[in-house]
């Protein structure tokens, strides 16, 4: 099955591929980000492939590793066909001052919390989406927490020897 | 030849500070806050294995308007302050809290920008709990050191603690 | 006749909402016109709190995500972790988590079933199954010493050895399970009230359920296929026989239904696992990442010096990102751990099914009654824990 969907990609949309990677039996494929509706179409639509089960939506922050990986943020499509039970993850780089990516919510009902989260935590705007807000922190926190850069607000407790002068927050 | 003799049998003699504090104790009726992990064991005290009900409080009011005793079981968010706060609020005197858990008395295990750290920093608390989550043994000690304690409480004193202040 | 339609909200503190879950719903008259479920409650930034702990470390905030199913939860980390070291555990700890996940996907399941029956009216049924759940603890409690949040997989293993009398306890809850199972169907299955409430309520048909990436008992409920331990098996799921139940309708009847069936074939996996237990040590043997056995620290230089090194420093994980699934009792339950090459990992997403199942809430709910409402909230099977993190 893995040779399947290589030569299916490969065929098809060869030159938005930028790497493929195969790591403890899981393949990922790495594409251009304008690619990728097309992409997701293409794979629901195949008879043959039928990946029509959308599992997760998910990102993640290189900070510090950008030369590695190409960008900062990384956005990774968790998909999974049924009839052939198969499961495989499409990935995208993007980049640090404007995080952009079409939305898939014309494509899967599903994408539409886990879109919403993912431009919670980690600020990626998905344009196209319906209602595009925050899901689960509090309103007035500004920021997006799961960023390498934003502090994880760890309070010091209090002792007897720093009861007056409690520092509030550190790191 | 004093006082005694002359009283009937069908009469008892106490102060009023006794007979309220005897009433309040009997009948707690609990506003459970349950909100996360330490809810379970909450429900698992009051259910047929370690019952509270034998003590008095058998009903759990889901409305803050009938409710004694608030016992905040679980972590709170920053974004339920507000909430916890108007429900509090909503109670009508005489109240108490028990904070249950670790997470409540002191945020626990998490120590971030999302949990508040101990409850006690919003609520006047009377009671805390340790655990993660507590034994239902322990919630019940705790239960019934605050019966002895409020059966204790004199109204004076109960009426100079409605009007203090919070901690911190 | 017109009118306007009346805005109301099912606040976070109410009493049939499984935790602080807040719905906003727009009604015309008793029919719902449009609902929107708002969450963050309980949010607790576990996430980003493992990703400031090493990998040993970070285990024990797996426990308390989805807190009616700890031990699923230590599971799918633990798997993780390993698929991403390269461990490979002995016989004996596969068929001891298998025997132990099985007994906590009936211990939710109770957690389920009383809930959801007292929310539609069946007071009693709590009662009968908290006594049960309470036979599990037992259970937990001998392995581990702690009620709820054991933390009893560890990496590599488990954090003991079995306790002695495990057989004895095991055995009695397997020989009285099966009759108060027969003593639920009595009280539910054929009561007149609650096959009212829920025959017909909370439809969904197998294409949606697929397009909305649903999972676990919601998806089988409709007739589509999929069981995590059938197609992609782990932990050594392909050496125990049991079925997979199937619903028809995709109503809340048909789930209430499967659920109860996955109990009985959870007993049946245990009955197997616990007559094939292998002989075996408790932990794999792969020095500067699992921890040793107690009684070799106390005897031995080198695992006195491994186990040092790796609670103070930890080990490097090689760089990389991998999946692992489990079928936990809501649904499909997924880590994903990317790796940087350092002790401490980039990052780990939890995907949590409850969240995913609940943003399906508007499509179970819109057109139907009000108190239709608080079924759907029950057959969803949501544990805000695992929605909020």
């Amino acid at each position: 099955m893995e040779e399947t969907v290589r030569n299916w990609m490969q065929d098809r949309f060869a030159e938005s591929i930028v790497r493929e990677e195969n790591f403890r039996g899981q393949q990922s494929f790495y594409i251009q980000s304008n690619a990728l509706v097309e992409i997701c179409q293409a794979l629901m639509e195949d008879p043959d492939l039928d990946f029509r089960y959308l599992a997760d939506i998910t990102s993640c922050d290189w900070l510090g590793h950008e030369k590695e990986m190409g960008d900062r943020f990384e956005v990774i499509y968790n998909l999974y066909s049924l009839s052939r039970k198969y499961r495989f993850f499409l990935k995208v780089m993007l980049p640090a001052e404007k995080p952009e990516i079409a939305s898939l919510t014309p494509l899967w009902n599903g994408a539409n919390w886990m879109e919403r989260e993912v431009w919670d935590m980690m600020g990626i705007r998905f344009t196209g989406h319906p209602d595009l807000t925050k899901i689960l922190t509090p309103d007035d926190l500004e920021g997006h927490p799961l960023r390498k850069d934003f502090p994880l607000t760890y309070e010091i407790p209090q002792f007897t020897w720093n009861k007056d002068n409690p520092p509030e927050v550190i790191r | 030849m004093g006082l005694e003799e002359k009283i009937p049998d069908s009469v008892i003699l106490t102060s009023l500070d006794k007979m309220v504090g005897w009433a309040r104790k009997r009948s707690m009726w609990p506003f459970g806050f349950g909100l996360a992990c330490c809810a379970i064991e909450m429900m698992a005290t009051f259910m047929a294995k370690y019952d509270m009900a034998r003590y008095g409080m058998e009903v759990f009011r889901p409305s803050p308007r009938q409710a004694d005793l608030m016992i905040v079981a679980g972590r709170v968010s920053m974004k339920m302050v507000p909430v916890i706060k108007t429900l509090y609020e909503q109670m009508p005197n005489p109240k108490w809290v028990i904070a249950m858990g670790a997470c409540a008395s002191s945020g626990g295990v998490f120590n971030n920008y999302a949990v508040l750290q101990g409850v006690d920093r919003i609520l006047p608390v009377d009671m805390y709990v340790p655990g993660c989550p507590p034994r239902p043994e322990q919630l019940m000690d705790a239960i019934l050191k605050l019966h002895a304690k409020v059966e204790k409480e004199t109204l004076k004193q109960k009426h100079e603690d409605w009007g203090r202040s919070v901690h911190r | 006749m017109e009118g306007r339609t009346l805005h109301i909200n099912m606040g976070p503190q109410h009493p049939a909402t499984h935790g602080v879950l807040r719905i906003e719903l727009e009604v015309d008259g008793e029919t719902i016109v449009k609902a929107r479920p708002v969450i963050g409650y309980l949010h607790t930034g576990i996430e980003k709190t493992m990703e400031s702990k090493l990998y040993y470390k970070a285990l024990p905030c797996t426990d308390r995500m989805d807190y009616l199913a700890p031990m699923m939860n230590n599971l799918g980390y633990c798997l993780a972790v390993e698929k991403l070291m390269g461990i490979e555990v002995p016989e004996k700890v596969k068929w001891a988590r298998v025997m132990l996940a099985e007994l906590t996907r009936i211990k939710s399941h109770l957690v389920w079933l009383g809930t959801h029956a007292i929310d539609l009216g069946a007071m009693s049924m709590i009662v009968y199954a908290f006594r049960e759940r309470e036979m599990i603890i037992d259970i937990y409690e001998a392995c581990d010493g702690q009620r709820m949040m054991t933390s009893y997989f560890r990496i590599g293993g488990l954090a003991n050895e079995l306790p002695p009398d495990i057989d004895k306890l095991v055995r009695k809850f397997l020989k009285v399970m099966p009759e108060r199972l027969i003593d639920y169907e009595k009280l539910l299955t054929h009561n007149p009230i609650f096959v009212q409430r829920t025959r017909g309520v909370a439809v969904i048909s197998p294409e949606n359920a697929i397009n909305w990436s649903l999972s676990g008992p919601m998806l089988r409920g409709s007739g589509v296929k999929r069981d995590l331990r059938k197609d992609e098996p782990y932990s050594g799921y392909e050496n125990f026989d049991f079925e997979i139940a199937l619903g028809k309708n995709g109503d809340a009847y048909d789930r209430y239904l499967l659920r109860l069936e996955e109990i009985r074939q959870s007993l049946r996996i245990i009955e197997q696992a616990l007559n094939g237990m292998p002989e075996g040590p408790y932990r794999a043997h792969v020095p500067g990442v699992v921890l040793p056995p107690k009684e070799d620290i106390l005897h031995k230089m080198e695992s006195l010096i491994f186990h040092f090194k790796i609670i103070t420093e930890g080990f490097k994980a090689p760089r990389g990102a991998v999946y692992q699934g489990v079928e936990s009792p809501k649904g499909e339950l997924g880590f994903y751990i990317a790796s940087d090459g350092t002790n401490k990992p980039n990052r780990v997403r939890v995907r949590p099914p409850s969240f995913i199942n609940l943003a399906s809430l508007p499509a179970l709910v819109e057109g139907g009654l009000v108190a239709d409402v608080i079924c759907a909230i029950g057959t969803v099977d949501i544990v805000l824990g695992e929605v909020d993190r």
